[in-house]
């Protein structure tokens, strides 16, 4: 089992509750917009908290509130590429993508730079790329933390219809390329039928 | 323009007494704004006003509260006199200490202000890839708040070199101790045929003031990689 999650989650007045168990490569979480699909990923990162449940990734358990068991965010080691990139905008592209260097991370510096197509940025500010430019930075600051699995927020959504094949592409290769757990939050069905190898409906 | 040796020791005060009181004042004024922006706790709402009330009370006032905690006969000052052997009375130290106090308000709300427009979003990307909590401090929530600090430093120097109330009701205008350059301005036009003297200390203090803040714009800019280049 890749993620096996059980959770009840409470935001204001709005309840989330999920329960799945996905096998190996690309699980989309795929739903409408404000169906909690972000609060998920959170969850598995550990920036947010559940209320009740459990959550293991390739069986390590990340969270279990019956056990108490809640392993730190820096310890998960969740390569997390957000939906707006949240590259650090006091840092180069160097200095971003080196910041969670990882011994572990399945690709090299160079070989990142190599397979997102990013050599050529490394002493750009981030506030001077373009989307597609800043959201392969952030996959390869994701990739060379040294993750264990992969969560994509909507990768594609802060970008214009002509960089979206750009990014598609990249995940794509990802899939094929690294053997790594990836959960893929998205509301567009044609990526989700163009990616999942499983698909979580909310 | 020509400087008396004696006015020369009033700027150079002038420039210790403030510099100490906002390098002091720094590390302190930082805890308490990341204190405001960043905490709950029981009583937020006294913190914040006790923090502010060297902005909102008459300087003289401030002056008085000093000498009743930290003069001789003070808890406070017979406690720092016996701990450090540091006596605030008629000594340039206790201008430091009136400066400080009063540029507290000013320096704790324009990091304040910075730190709460972090965006902590960045933070957390900073946590999933692996920094712990020192590490996000360091290397990001410090660096953004940087522009804030420089604001807070500028502002705290600037209101240090004003600084006249506080300073003369607690350790009084004592020449070569306390007589920052306000007071000496102030004392000058006390007496006869002293324009000249008081045009040259004013000059200087607004060169100074001046220059805290061009310095500021200059470190801000190039702090931030020229993205933004404005302090105040």
């Amino acid at each position: 089992m890749s993620f096996e999650i059980a959770i009840d989650h409470r935001i204001g007045d709005r309840p989330i509750h999920l329960r799945a168990q996905a096998g190996a490569g690309l699980v989309a979480l795929f739903g409408p917009s404000g169906a909690g699909k972000t609060s998920i990923l959170n969850m598995v990162a550990g920036i947010l908290t559940p209320d009740n449940g459990r959550i293991a990734v390739d069986g390590e358990t990340l969270f279990d509130s019956s056990a108490g068991i809640d392993i730190p965010v820096a310890r998960r080691r969740a390569g997390y590429v957000f939906q707006d990139g949240r590259l650090f905008p006091h840092m180069r592209v160097r200095a971003n993508l080196l910041y969670g260097r990882h011994g572990d991370a399945p690709l090299s510096f160079d070989a990142v730079l190599d397979f997102l197509g990013i050599g050529h940025l490394l002493d750009r500010w981030p506030a001077t790329l373009s989307g597609g430019e800043a959201q392969r930075v952030a996959i390869g600051r994701a990739l060379l933390s040294g993750p264990r699995f992969l969560l994509l927020d909507e990768p594609l959504s802060s970008l214009d219809p002509g960089r979206r094949e750009e990014i598609l592409t990249v995940i794509e290769r990802m899939k094929r390329d690294l053997a790594m757990p990836m959960l893929y939050v998205s509301h567009d069905r044609y990526e989700v039928d163009r990616l999942a190898d499983q698909i979580i409906a909310l | 323009m020509i400087l008396s040796p004696e006015e020369w020791g009033i700027v150079t005060l002038s420039l210790r007494v403030s510099l100490v009181a906002v390098g002091l004042m720094l590390p302190v004024a930082f805890a308490f704004a990341w204190l405001l922006a960043r905490w709950r706790f029981p009583g937020k709402l006294l913190v914040d006003a006790l923090v502010h009330l060297p902005l909102v009370v008459p300087p003289v006032v401030t002056g008085w509260l000093l000498l009743v905690l930290f003069g001789a006969n003070g808890p406070l000052g017979r406690l720092f006199e016996q701990a450090f052997g540091l006596s605030f009375m008629f000594r340039w130290t206790g201008a430091a200490l009136a400066s400080a106090i009063m540029a507290m308000p000013l320096m704790v709300r324009a990091m304040r202000l910075s730190i709460e427009g972090i965006d902590r979003r960045l933070e957390q990307a900073a946590q999933t890839l692996g920094a712990g909590r020192w590490r996000v401090f360091l290397t990001i929530s410090l660096p953004l708040s940087l522009p804030g600090i420089v604001a807070g430093l500028v502002l705290g120097f600037a209101r240090s070199i004003g600084e006249f109330g506080a300073t003369i009701t607690f350790v009084s205008d004592v020449p070569g101790e306390t007589r920052t350059l306000p007071i000496a301005i102030y004392s000058a036009l006390q007496l006869p045929g002293a324009e000249a003297a008081v045009t040259r200390l004013a000059v200087i203090s607004i060169l100074l003031s001046l220059g805290a803040l061009v310095t500021s714009e200059a470190l801000a800019r190039r702090a931030s990689g020229g993205r933004t280049n404005h302090v105040l």
